[in-house]
């Protein structure tokens, strides 16, 4: 408990730190009153703004007042919707929520199997095939396999609708462009690490006792190998969050990603700037929760 | 000996391993039997094929080991020619193991108690309720204090004498008849090897289970078995009574093994060690494969010497004492 307690306090650095850059990036990225006015706002309209936003006072006093803002949640108000911009991208949190959690959970469906049987199979013909397929998945880009599965599955075959959110058949096609990539990069990891368990001691044992080799290997060797699976995971929800991002645009799935690009088209910097701090939190939450569940797979590990 | 009392014995037992560097004759014409209950303990130098032998006789080789000849007979079934699934009802519930390393030989993400309990979950049909009071109970019988404690423990958390009490309870946890040991305290302090030897020893007595000890220290043996077995690369030299082996030893590699060990009441002031090393596997010399060793070796050592037995139950691999058979008649 005390371990979580510090890890939470670790955050806030963290934090201070994206404030920092999405201070300094809206700073940079030209005048933010004319970012955040429509085009054809009077001289009145932005010297009121400046006024309102303390544009007139010395930068360190302007970052102070961007930092107290962000902690009341106060990005400014987004022009093209007229309303604060934070409310705006928590509505669009679940669906990204929601298709991340689907694409995690589809790579850990694929890649268990077949990176365990890879690693059982070494040096065969299904390793060499999964070995394979895998460097394509990974290398495969998001939006070009979002529109191949759109055109085979939803155009030709028309059994999974093209796009947009609903039913859970609406997230499948979604879910596997996210999770493609994830799924390649843990199936080899789990196959090297796969390797090394097989030959450990406990699975001598473990024989010994009279277990089926599928017992022995998916009770005792998988566990083992679950550990940097987890942190693979964590390490790569910045990637998926990526991804994420180009797969919503291609599928008009409305989250986050879609949210953050419409707003850059139109120059909406208060939504960008607070879609790039929930999208930071979110990222910050599930190392952390990766931390966590860590700490549950492999006991050896205490609470410090 | 009453044909009706043997529990394991193995015939011509001969095991291969398939290397990139061609084949290595682990164990060639390996020959020995157990009775019920009896403690039999196999020696030799390090890369002799003792623990070969003993994975052969579970059938749990790695892959590129395989059984090329001989039979292994348990309770009068050939395990050779079992299958698998068969074997797997022997592994654990029949025939058990002790590992030497406990540490890594324990799944270190499970609880001790669920190691110990998933044998008697597969072998014995019982209610988890039931099988965790049947854990308690023989971590009791073990020695280990606060069972219940130590049940739900990680490997990690406990001592090595302890972890290896564990492994003991796990071997002991269907009945079997026949524990293989193989050198289990080879990796624990000396005080506590003591305690493994004399655990391992009461309860194979109290339960009448039979083990075979696998080790290269000649105290243990002298400690635990009633007979003995000599390996020599992958071959039995050796096999007698554990009296008939200390006082009367035939083989000159056997006497080089007593002279190599010490004293256990200290009147040998230095250690003498048996020259030279156990030949590798890929170059074994064509007759006596202790030839080279030898200080008794003679032109005829060149051919192949057989297993003799010389009196009732001891047996010798050597032309020496073949000789001073021939010349007695
Ligand atoms: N998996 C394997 N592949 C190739 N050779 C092996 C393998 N396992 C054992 N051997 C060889 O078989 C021979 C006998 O090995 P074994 O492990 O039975 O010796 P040991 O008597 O148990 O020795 P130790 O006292 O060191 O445990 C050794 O020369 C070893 O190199
Ligand atoms: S057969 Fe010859 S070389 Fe071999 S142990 Fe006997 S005396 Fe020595
Ligand atoms: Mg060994």
């Amino acid at each position: 408990m005390t371990y979580i307690i510090k890890k939470l306090f670790q955050i806030i650095p963290v934090l201070f730190i994206i404030s920092f850059v999405v201070f300094i990036f809206v700073n940079v990225s030209g005048d933010p009153v004319v970012l955040m006015l429509p085009e054809d706002a009077s001289n009145e309209e932005i010297k009121a703004m400046q006024e309102s936003l303390g544009l007139d006072k010395p930068v360190i006093v302007q970052y102070g007042l961007f930092l107290s803002n962000v902690m009341k949640g106060q990005f400014g108000q987004s022009f093209v919707y007229k309303q604060e911009a934070l409310p705006i991208v928590l509505e669009r949190l679940p669906a990204t929520f929601e298709l991340m959690i689907a694409a995690i959970i589809i790579s850990i469906l694929i890649s268990i199997p077949l990176g365990v049987l890879s690693a059982i199979k070494r040096n065969t013909f299904i390793d060499l095939f999964i070995s394979g397929t895998s460097v394509l998945g990974k290398a495969m880009p998001n939006f070009w396999l979002g529109l191949m599965l759109m055109l085979v599955f939803s155009v030709y075959l028309q059994i999974l609708p093209v796009s947009s959110r609903g039913s859970l058949l609406h997230l499948v096609l979604p879910a596997i462009t996210t999770g493609t990539a994830m799924a390649a990069e843990l199936t080899r990891m789990l196959r090297s690490q796969m390797l090394d368990v097989l030959h450990q001691d406990y699975m001598r044992t473990a024989r010994s006792k009279g277990l089926s080799h599928f017992s022995v290997v998916y009770k005792h060797g998988l566990r083992n190998s679950l550990l940097p699976v987890i942190t693979l995971i964590a390490l790569n929800i910045s990637t998926l969050v990526g991804g994420a991002l180009v797969t919503e645009v291609v599928f008009a799935w409305p989250g986050i990603g879609q949210l953050v690009i419409s707003a850059v088209h139109a120059r909406d910097m208060a939504v960008v700037q607070a879609c790039i701090f929930v999208i930071a939190i979110f990222v910050i939450g599930a190392n952390f929760l990766a931390d966590i569940l860590y700490r549950v797979v492999d006991p050896r590990i205490k609470y410090r | 000996m009453k044909e009706s009392e043997v529990l394991l014995e193995v015939k011509n037992l001969k095991t291969h391993f398939n290397t990139i560097n061609g084949v290595v004759p682990s164990v060639e014409d390996v020959s020995f039997y157990i009775n019920k209950g009896e403690k039999v303990a196999i020696v030799g130098e390090s890369g002799s094929g003792k623990s070969v032998t003993s994975l052969s006789i579970m059938r749990l080789l790695s892959e590129t080991g395989k059984i090329i000849d001989g039979s292994i007979h348990f309770c009068g079934r050939n395990l050779i020619e079992l299958s698998e699934k068969d074997m797997r009802k022997i592994r654990g519930n029949e025939i058990a193991m002790v590992f030497q390393e406990p540490l890594s030989s324990l799944n270190p993400v499970m609880t001790v108690g669920k190691q110990i309990m998933e044998s008697i979950l597969l072998h014995q049909k019982t209610r988890k309720q039931n099988a965790k009071q049947q854990v308690i109970d023989l971590l009791n019988k073990v020695g280990i204090p606060r069972p219940e404690k130590v049940f739900s423990s990680y490997p990690h958390l406990l001592s090595g004498g302890m972890r290896q009490r564990v492994m003991i309870a796990m071997a002991l946890s269907c009945q079997p008849k026949l524990i293989i040991a193989d050198e289990p305290t080879t990796a624990l302090d000396v005080t506590i090897q003591a305690q493994i030897l004399s655990i391992l020893k009461e309860l194979s007595e109290q339960e009448e289970v039979a083990i075979l000890l696998i080790t290269h220290d000649l105290g243990v043996v002298a400690e635990v078995a009633d007979r003995v077995i000599v390996m020599y690369a992958g071959q039995v030299v050796e096999q007698a009574e554990i009296f008939s082996i200390f006082d009367y030893p035939k083989h000159p590699y056997t006497k080089a093994l007593l002279n190599s060990t010490p004293k256990l009441d200290f009147s040998q002031t230095e250690l003498l060690s048996i020259e030279g090393t156990v030949p590798s596997p890929m170059e074994i010399p064509t007759g006596c494969r202790f030839y080279d060793r030898c200080d008794f070796s003679s032109e005829i050592c060149k051919q192949s010497p057989e297993l003799k037995e010389i009196t009732d139950g001891h047996q010798v691999r050597c032309w020496l004492v073949e000789e001073a058979i021939d010349n007695r008649i």
